[in-house]
């Protein structure tokens, strides 16, 4: 496996994420797909603290400095933050759906239209 | 962790002290009313330690000083301008907020302490020096601001935060995706390594920033940046969410949120992609949100008809005023004031802060007793009540640029660093806009000293409001018949960026 297919694939999922956040009429769908944006996000970044480590960095695999270590873990920090925010962020998204289900009986964002010029 | 580092987080731990106290003597108090006026004299507290770093810390550059939790937060003068920006915007709002809060029944605490939570990740998104600190902050500070648009638990309310949640969701997808672009090629999310790491990558090929990955990384950062300081055309979300919201929090997300996201474009772009030593601009990319935030802006605004949804747009506009500072990086032409775009930046925040307060503050009195931000329910006001009518047409001509108002000395400020660096046609763009402004603004004003009351009944506000209305009046005319003071801090603030 080299980087281009993990980096093919984070990008194929933000896509299909994105399209599905713009395009969905179920505000769960929307959150759902806005989760899918985040683990495209979470793919690329694991695999990028793989592969782009600087090679003068690692050296012999004996050996490995602290600096590349440092970026070898950075990526996968990283992801695990973004786990922990948008388990965060989902969790307020559905306590708003179901204030907006209680007052207008709908789940469907087209349907929230009061707002308008 | 020692001593040291607990005095460098103080003003961000007594904050979050602050807002957790308040949560537990809710439980226990039986007038809710006083929680709120403890909270906003509690802010004296982080508002102390803020000041205490100002003169012990601000100058010193040690590094004991200038990396707290394994260098992602520094203290420098930048963070600690911005702190005491977003703690008196959330004393102002906690002011104003004091009728607003009945709507709320059983949660007004829960109220105040989530704008404290907020301002608290605004606090730290000022500080932050690394990519992932900076998320982290910037969640902090927008999760609590969506739980806050839905505080009123109608439809419209809900409606907005919902379009706040999944907008402001995409968004930090976004952000976050280019984040990992830029962590991927450099090999590291701290701004100043990347600044040195995209240096020796530039110097070895011919590529923008070295790789088009990078570029590609950066441009997602502009759009993840653009939505929060609502920059055309990343502004779609904020017209609603700002009619949805309660009015306090109007008030909060147009002064607030949008300063922390110019505090960190301003530290990501100034520290991380320095102009001189890179093959491409990002000041041409701003320069053109610039023009398209102010024209769409004012466009848009004049077709409004209610005043928090007029002064939504105006928010928009005034994102764009703050571009052009942004985009006035003196590199570019060789001027010998590198900070002029900057501090031009700082300055402007802080007076549009407290005039677009005093404009907030003036609605809200107005709204709790005409239960109506329909620009037509304003007729008449300057009878109804003449000092806060006087009060709102003044913060208009400030948003407008009309002296003797601090708006008018800010854009100056901001107008001039374009100039200086060599964007003459921005400056054109900037001033037939502020022209375009006057219309919307003036007919606010017309409406309420030319239109004849619906009723004589007058209207009187609270202590806590008159103070608020009157504090960010005096401020409005005090910055603005004698800028200074307030010129020197934000030169020293913005002289931190580039040391």
């Amino acid at each position: 496996m080299s980087l281009e297919n993990f980096l093919i694939l984070g990008a194929i999922l933000f896509a299909i994420g994105l399209y599905g956040a713009l395009s969905k009429r179920n505000a769960i769908a929307v959150l759902m797909s806005i989760e899918l944006m985040f683990n495209a996000v979470n793919i690329t970044a694991v695999a990028l603290s793989r592969y782009v480590v600087p090679a003068s960095l690692l050296g012999d695999a004996a050996s490995i400095t602290d600096q590349a270590a440092r970026t070898l873990l950075t990526g996968q920090i990283f992801s695990i933050f973004i786990i922990t925010v948008a388990a965060a962020e989902i969790a307020l998204g559905v306590a708003i759906v179901i204030a907006l289900y209680r007052s207008r009986e709908t789940v469907f964002v087209t349907d929230a239209t009061q707002l308008k010029n | 962790m020692t001593a040291h580092d607990l005095y460098l987080l103080s003003p961000e731990l007594s904050m979050v002290g602050l807002a957790t106290a308040l949560l537990l003597l809710d439980l226990f108090v039986a007038r809710k009313s006083l929680i709120l006026g403890l909270g906003v004299v509690g802010l004296i507290v982080p508002l102390g330690f803020t000041i205490a770093l100002w003169f012990t810390i601000g100058d010193d550059s040690a590094a004991e000083n200038t990396g707290v939790l394994a260098g992602t937060l520094v203290v420098d003068k930048f963070a600690l301008f911005f702190k005491f920006l977003f703690i008196g915007a959330v004393a102002v709002v906690g002011l104003i907020s004091v009728d607003y809060v009945q709507r709320f029944e059983r949660f007004r605490t829960e109220f105040f302490a989530l704008a404290l939570y907020s301002a608290t990740g605004m606090m730290l998104m000022a500080a932050t020096v690394e990519l992932i600190t900076l998320y982290i902050s910037l969640e902090l500070s927008s999760l609590p601001l969506v739980a806050l648009a839905a505080f009123l638990r109608d439809g419209r309310s809900s409606e907005g935060a919902m379009k706040f949640l999944v907008l402001g969701g995409i968004s930090s997808a976004i952000l976050l995706y280019g984040m990992v672009y830029v962590f991927g090629f450099t090999g590291t999310t701290y701004l100043d390594e990347v600044a040195a790491r995209i240096g020796d990558l530039s110097a070895n090929s011919d590529q923008p920033f070295g790789s088009y990955a990078l570029l590609l990384g950066i441009a997602l950062l502009i759009a993840g940046f653009g939505f929060k300081i609502t920059a055309v055309p990343f502004q779609m979300w904020a017209p609603d969410v700002y009619e949805g919201s309660p009015t306090p929090v109007t008030a909060f997300l147009s002064v607030a949120s949008k300063a922390a996201g110019f505090a960190i474009i301003l530290r990501v772009f100034y520290v991380a992609f320095p102009v001189e030593e890179l093959s491409i601009e990002w000041s041409a990319v701003f320069a053109a949100l610039a023009a398209l935030s102010m024209t769409v802006g004012n466009l848009v605004a004049i077709a409004q008809s209610n005043i928090k949804r007029l002064l939504a747009y105006s928010t928009i506009a005034h994102g764009g005023y703050l571009l052009v500072g942004l985009a006035a990086v003196a590199a570019r032409t060789g001027g010998d004031e590198v900070d002029f775009g900057p501090s031009g930046v700082l300055f402007y925040l802080a007076g549009y802060a407290v005039m677009n307060l005093a404009a907030f503050s003036v609605v809200i009195a107005i709204s709790n007793h005409i239960n109506s931000d329909a620009i037509k329910d304003y007729a008449g006001m300057a009878k109804r009540a003449p000092y806060l009518a006087a009060a709102l047409a003044f913060a208009l001509l400030s948003l407008t640029g009309i002296p003797p108002t601090v708006g008018f000395i800010a854009k100056v400020y901001v107008f001039g660093a374009a100039v200086n660096a060599g964007l003459e046609w921005l400056v054109v763009v900037g001033v037939i806009n502020s022209v375009i402004s006057a219309y919307y603004y003036f007919s606010v004003i017309k409406v309420m000293y030319l239109s004849s009351p619906q009723s004589d009944e007058p209207i009187l506000s609270r202590f806590p409001i008159r103070l608020a209305v009157g504090v960010t009046t005096v401020g409005v005319l005090v910055f603005g018949v004698y800028p200074i003071v307030l010129l020197d801090i934000a030169k020293a603030a913005a002289q931190a960026l580039f040391s």
